[in-house]
């Protein structure tokens, strides 16, 4: 079979699923509309995989490089003479790799639902809603051209909206929602406007042709983009920056990463699906798209390492001083986008310095599956105890047994433990900014040190910590609730060995993957040190930094050497991390960057009600204003803007 | 000869014998059944509207005054159009009022007089059609006849077109002083871009800027739309206003190509003020007619970004807004006309759980709204990204530095007019209520508007025919 057969049906059967559930959920399918949601999806994820073992198995390879293949392309336009817009699939690597890990999360979600929702007056809607943002969003990996992608990108900002505003009686849902909206609208501005510049400057939309374009040296188009300059920055600095900025918006980074931990008052499973697993790594999949043409400019590649660094180091920070579980889970989320960013800022296209392409990709690849799996361990928690706060929870090991130990592998990968996935990708990470810039890869370090520490902190205050009353017992989790994570927890374990660099790569040219297992030693020790570190002071219910602390007023003779490894560990988590760093953080976020949000809509209603001041109902006041009105536009035009 | 003239004034014609058949129709029987009548007034307008799309040709007549070409065929077409849903959704209203036949005869006149204008070639002819359009409007502001507010929307709207007109027509003989014509080629040829002739050509601006609204000629425009009978304030949001655009690209176009430096800065200065302020204005209206009258005026930025454009395709991706804009305000401006014909609740605090007991109404107007926004899918989504890839390719033609400036304001404003647009989602589909509106059930007629509006607001957007259609006319 050609691609051209069966691809389309891929997002095109999610948007049946939408249609039907949509306009006659509610009538017809009441009971039967998750069984229908679910049906569609494992056919387009059947199809999915079919393509991914095509294109990686039977026929993406020529001479030993991958494809980029079009098997559908369609001139829905022809705007002006030069430029058309066309509606198209696009199917490389990183596409494909995409298809399979959308498909596949969504089916998870979809299936988890089936329990997680049961119930629901809306039951039939939220399905609806999902199958609407599997459509939007396999629309944008697939998209062949730069208009498609960012239609599709609109789109998955509005099933987003929906989705997060579900439980739309709960203020604080619909509120979520709203920021949420906004604030990636605020940021897709700039995507806007990278876009017209590029397909202004590029004379295309299509993506191939635009990176042909602006990749060769010789072309009149680079030569345009890159000699033009807007305040003493060449153009082509610019477009690719404001395309990032949108990026960023989707991605959550820093300092537009305020949505995220709010958009967690959707269902959970939601939140497994959108802000884990696929829409947020959307940002980290357009600049991979676009990566040829970010590969040769400097500034604009510094700007997403950078970013990528610092929102990883941020949001690991505020991770360790967070108390309700998604929230937690959400800035661990920001972090590790922060890793696939400046993997990818860390790149060159090509052969050995493209480590980091591949590692970015096989990070996102991994940690759609252990993040995925961590949020829906998550629900399968918050639906037995009714409450998202840590300290509601504990001793839940025994009561669920299959959470329990899925999360625990979940988080073994996220902190990079050997030989679970998270491990092999971040390994990968660590070189690739190892090989570029060393402060970068200092700050990755503590990072992961941190991202143990605060993930392992959940896990025993979850599972272990306190005694929990008798009398209390959590409900149960039904079947359809335990099968995804045990699929994913079994998933998270073994796709680590794929050796990744053979399919994804920044050339498409086989890629060795480079493993050394010296470097290795300071990530895992990092990983195991944190694992203690948490463990010490969260396994058992007690108050031991506060022991600690009372130790250090007077018992410093009783237990000298223990006491002084204490107080190093004391000083470094509670003092240094909390108060120090985490604190101010959470501060900063909460009340900087919150607060200038805030701030512009307090100035914007402002500025209109005095604005409204004008509009007196008087007509010769108007008559006024108008007649002053051509006086000044005469006076500008004529002497002030020639 | 007069094949001719029946070929190339058949739009005008038309509309000419649907007025004379209502004329026929008041002399006739004094009190007439009022249902069977907007009825059969209906069907003329469909029938108007369906043979827009047939035997158009091109030429001029008169000496040159008036031309009609396939493009000019289709701007009127889309004109009528918008009379026709406008039409379908006044039922409601018009089924109690006595003066049905007067009502229809004044839209047609102001429709005949945009005719004109539209097919003017010369400034005097555009003058006639633009006065023709605009005294029978405000005659129709006032046709809530027991109401004051009407009356007073009436008064504000002729005293300050007066004025507007006033001003338009002293610019008009002033370019005729300094150029000797009045003739669009003529003109374009005489153009020298002195400093009277400038001063001239802002006025003349300042008077297609009070008709479409831009600021700062805008002022009479909330007062007027929220007076008037909802009827009339879509027919001035959209019909009227749409004309008036059209009107506006193809004389900058084509008399005024000479002195496109200016025109450029002036619509730029225009562009980002109107945009900028009608944004704020909207942010903090209550009534719903008020906030739509608002909202509209920034959508006239926008418009006004594709016109900068200088191009061809800047040119085509106004006409093809221009058509999106008449389903998605006429979508939001049924449903709140319907609402208050039948309820007379026009705030947006009475909208507060709409959803409850309208769910169809709740989704026109939320659909209508989203294309407003320029939201996917639906079709005000690519009507704007059109404006916007229209308006960066300015620097192809004057060698400036692209208009990149103009689209951030205008992308900025998209975020804060997607801001108040959701205002009035949640208020339908979340806030609650204590007296929501009781559910209204509309006729035939405003239903089967609702259909035409939706259906174009959800599929033009994918009919890429219609912008290559529209494109290769331009060109």
């Amino acid at each position: 079979m050609n691609y051209s057969d069966y691809i389309a049906l891929i997002p095109l059967l999610p948007l049946a699923g939408f249609v039907l559930l949509g306009l006659f959920g509610k009538k017809y399918f009441r009971r039967s509309s998750g069984y229908i949601g679910v049906l569609i999806l494992v056919m387009s994820t059947a199809l999915a995989f079919y393509t991914a073992y095509q294109y990686f198995f039977v026929s993406g390879k020529v001479h030993d490089t991958y494809q980029t293949i079009i098997p559908l392309k369609y001139t829905w336009l022809q705007f002006s003479s030069g430029t058309s817009i066309n509606m198209g699939i696009l199917v490389d690597a990183i596409s494909v790799m995409m298809l399979v890990i959308v498909t596949f999360v969504s089916l998870m979600v979809h299936i988890f639902s089936l329990g997680y929702m049961k119930g629901e007056e809306r039951f039939s809607t939220y399905y609806s809603f999902l199958s609407l943002f599997t459509f939007s969003m396999l629309g944008l990996v697939m998209a062949s051209n730069i208009f498609q992608i960012y239609f599709f990108w609109e789109l998955v900002g509005i099933s987003s909206y929906l989705l997060i505003g579900f439980y739309y009686d709960r203020p604080s849902a619909v509120a979520a929602s709203k920021k949420a909206f906004i604030v990636t609208r605020f940021a897709d501005l700039g995507f806007l406007i990278g876009i017209l510049i590029l397909a202004y400057e590029g004379g295309t939309l299509d993506f191939n042709t635009l990176i042909e374009r602006l990749t060769n040296t010789q072309s009149s188009q680079y030569i345009n983009i890159t000699t033009a300059s807007f305040l003493g920055i060449s153009v082509m600095t610019w477009a690719l920056t404001l395309v990032f900025i949108g990026g960023a918006g989707k991605s959550a980074m820093f300092p537009l990463h305020i949505w995220l931990p709010d958009a967690m008052e959707g269902p959970t499973p939601v939140s497994a699906l959108i802000h884990a697993a696929t829409m947020v790594v959307a940002g980290v999949y357009l600049v991979a798209r676009l990566f040829p043409v970010y590969s040769i400019n400097e500034a604009a590649l510094h700007i997403v390492t950078w970013l990528g660094a610092i929102s990883a180091l941020l949001a690991a920070l505020i991770a360790c001083t967070q108390t309700d579980i998604k929230r937690v889970l959400a800035y661990s989320t920001i972090s590790q986008i922060g890793y696939m960013m400046f993997a990818l800022g860390a790149a060159k296209y090509g052969g050995e310095a493209g480590t980091g392409f591949t590692a970015s990709m096989f990070h996102l690849f991994t940690h759609a599956f252990f993040k995925s799996l961590l949020f829906l361990g998550a629900g399968a928690i918050i639906h037995a105890v009714h409450s998202n706060e840590m300290k509601d929870m504990g001793s839940l090991r025994k009561f669920m047994p299959v959470t329990h130990i899925t999360f625990l592998i979940a988080c073994l990968a996220i902190s990079g433990v050997p030989p679970f996935a998270g491990f092999f990708s971040k390994e990968e990470v660590l070189l690739a900014a190892f090989n570029s810039n060393k402060f970068i890869y200092s700050i990755a370090l503590f990072t992961s040190g941190l991202t143990v520490f605060y993930m392992f902190r959940l896990y025993f205050s979850v599972f272990w910590n306190k005694q929990r009353e008798k009398h209390e017992p959590p409900h149960g989790i039904s079947f359809t609730m335990k099968l995804p994570l045990i699929i994913l927890g079994a998933g998270t374990m073994f796709i680590g060995f794929i050796p990744f660099g053979k399919y994804v790569s920044s050339d498409g040219k086989l890629l060795e993957s480079a493993f050394h297992l010296n470097f290795s030693i300071a990530p895992v020790c990092f990983a195991l040190a944190g694992i203690a570190i948490a463990m010490w002071m969260y396994k058992t219910e007690s108050n031991r930094p506060h022991r600690v602390a009372a130790a250090f007023g007077g018992l410093y003779q009783a237990a000298h050497k223990k006491f002084y490894m204490d107080e190093i560990y004391l000083f470094v988590t509670k003092k240094i991390i909390f108060n120090l760093v985490g604190r101010p953080a959470a501060w900063i976020d909460r009340n900087i960057v919150d607060g200038t949000m805030n701030g512009m809509a307090y100035s914007t209603a402002k500025i209109s009600g005095w604005i409204k001041g004008i509009q007196s109902g008087k007509v010769q006041a108007y008559a006024m204003y108008f007649f002053i009105g051509i006086i000044v536009l005469v006076i500008i035009v004529l002497y002030l803007w020639k | 000869m007069w094949n001719e003239y029946l070929q190339l004034m058949k739009a005008e014609l038309m509309v000419t014998i649907i007025l004379f058949i209502l004329l026929f129709l008041k002399l006739g029987k004094k009190e007439r059944e009022t249902v069977p009548l907007l009825h059969f007034i209906n069907i003329l307008l469909l029938l108007n509207f369906i043979s827009g799309f047939l035997y158009n040709a091109e030429g001029t007549l008169f000496g040159d005054m008036f031309h009609t070409s396939k493009l000019l065929s289709l701007e009127k077409n889309i004109l009528n159009l918008g009379t026709l849903i406008i039409s379908l959704q006044s039922f409601q209203w018009l089924k109690t009022h006595k003066h049905i036949p007067e009502f229809y005869m004044l839209l047609l006149a102001t429709l005949l007089g945009m005719f004109f204008m539209l097919s003017s070639n010369n400034l005097l002819m555009f003058y006639l059609g633009l006065e023709l359009s605009t005294i029978p409007l405000a005659a129709l502001a006032n046709f809530d006849l027991d109401k004051k507010i009407s009356s007073e929307a009436a008064m504000k709207l002729i005293i300050s077109s007066a004025f507007s007109s006033g001003l338009l027509l002293f610019g008009i003989s002033m370019l005729y002083g300094t150029t000797g014509t009045l003739n669009y080629h003529e003109l374009s040829q005489q153009l020298s871009g002195s400093p009277l002739q400038i001063l001239s050509f802002v006025m003349f601006v300042a008077g297609f800027g009070f008709k479409f609204s831009a600021i700062p000629f805008h002022l009479w425009t909330a007062d007027v739309y929220e007076g008037s009978p909802v009827a009339v304030t879509s027919y001035l949001s959209v019909v009227s206003k749409g004309a008036i655009l059209f009107v506006f690209v193809s004389v900058l176009y084509q008399a005024f190509q000479n002195i496109a430096g200016v025109w450029y800065n002036l619509l730029f200065i225009i562009s980002v003020i109107t945009m900028t302020i009608g944004n704020l204005f909207a942010l903090r209206q209550q009534n719903m007619k008020r906030f739509l009258a608002f909202s509209s005026i920034s959508q006239v930025g926008f418009i006004l970004i594709g016109i900068t454009g200088q191009s061809p395709e800047g040119s085509a991706s106004v006409i093809y807004f221009v058509l999106i804009y008449v389903f998605s305000n006429l979508g939001a401006f049924g449903v709140v006309s319907l609402v208050s014909a039948v309820t007379a609740r026009e705030n947006i605090d009475d909208y507060k759980s709409f959803y409850k007991n309208n769910r169809a109404l709740s989704w026109i107007l939320a659909i209508s709204l989203f294309s407003l926004a320029g939201i996917p899918p639906t079709a005000g989504f690519f009507g704007k990204f059109f404006l916007l890839l229209a308006g960066a390719g300015t620097s192809h033609i004057s060698g400036e530095q692209v208009n990149y400036l103009l689209i951030t304001v205008a992308a900025l404003n998209m975020v804060i007019s997607l801001y108040y647009y959701l205002r009035i989602i949640r208020a339908m589909f979340m806030d609650g209520n204590d007296h929501p509106i009781d559910k209204v059930k509309a006729s035939l007629l405003p239903n089967i508007s609702f259909i035409i509006c939706i259906g174009g607001v959800l599929l033009i957007g994918f009919a890429g025919g219609i912008y290559e259609y529209i494109y290769s006319l331009v060109k």
